[in-house]
């Protein structure tokens, strides 16, 4: 189904306001994953103003659809988003990572709502996707399962013991969506511990597989929802390509950008570059 | 400590040797009575009431004996294959949707590779999931790989998390339905097959977070949890015939601890305190014990009886209790020696 022109222009606005509510939270502690959240925008825009059923006034409406991110130091791109859909007030933005904040730097479900799990350990996300899916065939719920991974959680061998238990059940409603943007704290994933070729694993493991252009809204829009509507009884996995810091060319353009450091006066320059961008 | 690692252990003939498979054999002493299952069948009977308990397993079922609950309820039973990260995540994602998981397999396994999961998927958010484990402590002769000596010590440092370890049969039933009536998450250590049945005679209750005195005695007070209880009430008989009279206070809640219990009896004066656990001698009950003492000002005379700090041998289990101190007269002869120091 193509998506409509106007849609893809709201998507657009909802990923820009979502980069700007990321670089004002970065602002406040001078330094983070600015870079990851920047790169993870577009998929974030999709995931709640196009492909998750929630509302933002109850984060543990029974019907809704679950977005697990096991990948704990992307809260500030899921702080962001969640702002911008308004479970979370935009004014405890400046609180972000502070003492007794509800948005602390890496995600915690005791502490903020909507925050699903407690992730950051890595690896995790996957295995509680796979109990909570069990869960909710056993109440016949329709809802969805979505967890959120990185190229680099792929690393994690407890990942593939979860993806070989997904498909061994056929939890048809989990939805991975893995962020490949090649980039790791100790350098480029490649040097690390390499997980190519991607696609190929996840069929081998029995799962429904997509690759798109994580940056491109149409794609997404595109894969998500033939990942809600494929006929398999398959798990599947949307593998977005992103571009760290994305959005902000002079920061794209850093090298080791795992745990971005910019400097006092660059975080208003990239605000700036990024409203240009957008007019 | 053998003199090379090449060196068989124990020179007898092989008529007289005793065989490793004596580990899937009965804790049983001859002529003690036992009951087949006793954690299986409990949870069938808490299953039955509450629609909400499922059972999770990494390929042990058979020796957890969870396969009595799959046999009864096998809609409610998952099979997660040998994958103890994924079946412990897993279990915590069926709590969060509001279910009560019984997730099984060896103490090595959830102790050792499972434990970032347990910590973060379950504990730090206080999910309602019971893991419940076969082969604590010194319970086979298959060597390090299978013997949990130390789950006690990784898993007191959890927060949040309850830790039971029962005696027998009777405690196993009972405890079943008291974990799966609280709400959080516990660790419960689980002895499986043909297990001995001890505690009945004695008209004894489980109840989680109590400590109870078994039997009464005047000149020696074991502590004990586990297996150990009904090691230390057979030793207290033999002893009887030397004129010694012991006490058992019997402590299946490591954590919490029942300090009030344990700071009542220990502070009673002119008995010799005797903690014994089926568990390394670092980071188990003793420590535990000696700490609530030593905070309170109870200063009797303490001796403690556990396994050593080391990879403990493979053998024959009969062989290895008595070798490692665990055995009715390695207690008792002990237990001689300290009080005629």
């Amino acid at each position: 189904m193509e998506s409509k022109q106007t849609d893809l222009q709201m998507l657009g606005h909802h990923a820009y306001k979502i980069r700007r509510n990321a670089l004002k939270m970065g602002q406040v502690q001078g330094q983070g994953y600015i870079a990851q959240a920047l790169g993870f925008s577009d998929v974030l825009s999709v995931c709640y103003f196009h492909a998750l059923n929630y509302r933002a006034d109850d984060p543990e409406w029974e019907e809704r659809d679950r977005l697990y991110l096991s990948i704990g130091h992307y809260a500030i791109a899921l702080y962001a988003v969640m702002i911008e859909a308004g479970i979370l007030p935009e004014n405890e933005l400046e609180t972000y990572g502070c003492d007794d904040s509800r948005m602390p730097m890496s995600g915690m479900a005791a502490y903020t709502p909507g925050m699903e799990i407690t992730g950051g350990s890595l690896g995790h996300g996957l295995g509680i996707a796979v109990g909570a899916a069990l869960g909710l065939k056993r109440k016949q719920s329709g809802a969805f399962i979505y967890n959120l991974l990185s190229d680099g959680e792929l690393g994690e061998g407890s990942t593939w013991e979860a993806a070989m238990s997904a498909a061994h059940h056929r939890l048809d409603n989990i939805i991975a969506v893995v962020d490949f943007n090649n980039q790791q704290a100790d350098g480029p994933s490649q040097e690390m511990l390499w997980s190519e070729p991607l696609e190929e694993k996840w069929q081998a493991f029995g799962w429904h597989v997509q690759r798109v252009d994580g940056n491109n809204l149409a794609e997404l829009v595109a894969a998500f929802d033939t990942a809600r509507n494929t006929g398999t009884d398959q798990p599947r996995v949307i593998i977005c390509n992103t571009k760290m810091a994305k959005g902000v060319p002079f920061l794209e353009q850093r090298e080791r950008n795992h745990f971005l450091r910019v400097e006092a006066d660059e975080w208003d320059k990239a605000i700036q570059i990024l409203d240009a961008g957008r007019a | 400590m053998r003199q090379s690692k090449y060196t068989p252990r124990t020179p007898l003939p092989a008529g007289e040797r005793q065989r490793t498979s004596a580990m899937i054999a009965s804790l049983a002493a001859e002529g003690m009575p036992t009951v087949s299952a006793p954690f299986g069948h409990a949870l069938n009977e808490v299953a039955r009431q509450n629609v909400k308990i499922v059972g999770l397993t990494a390929d042990l079922s058979k020796y957890t004996d969870l396969h009595v609950f799959a046999k009864q309820y096998p809609d409610r039973f998952y099979q997660m294959g040998m994958a103890e990260q994924v079946m412990i995540s897993a279990a915590a994602g069926l709590a969060r949707e509001g279910f009560t998981p019984f997730a099984t397999t060896y103490a090595v396994f959830a102790s050792r590779r499972a434990y970032d999961f347990i910590c973060m998927a379950i504990a730090e958010e206080a999910l309602n999931v019971k893991i419940v484990c076969a082969l604590p402590g010194l319970t086979t002769g298959y060597g390090p790989s299978h013997q949990a000596t130390e789950d006690i010590a990784i898993f007191r440092g959890l927060p949040n998390l309850t830790i039971v370890d029962p005696c027998d049969a009777t405690e196993i039933q009972q405890a079943t339905h008291a974990i799966a009536e609280y709400q959080g998450p516990v660790y419960m250590r689980l002895l499986r097959g043909q297990v001995p049945d001890v505690l009945s005679e004695y008209g004894y209750q489980f109840r989680l977070g109590k400590a109870q005195t078994i039997i009464d005695g005047r000149d020696v007070l074991f502590i004990s949890s586990g297996l150990m209880t009904m090691r230390v009430l057979a030793a207290s008989e033999a002893l009887q015939q030397d004129n010694i009279s012991c006490a058992v206070l019997h402590v299946p809640t490591i954590k919490p601890l029942d300090a009030e219990a344990i700071r009542r009896e220990a502070g009673k004066s002119g008995r010799l305190v005797v903690i014994a656990e089926n568990h390394t001698q670092i980071g188990g009950l003793g420590e535990a014990v000696m700490r609530e003492l030593m905070l309170n000002g109870i200063h009797p005379v303490c001796k403690q009886i556990a396994l050593p700090d080391a990879f403990l041998d493979a053998g024959a289990l009969p062989t290895l209790h008595d070798q490692y101190g665990l055995s009715v007269s390695k207690v008792a002869s002990r237990v001689k020696y300290w009080l005629g120091e």
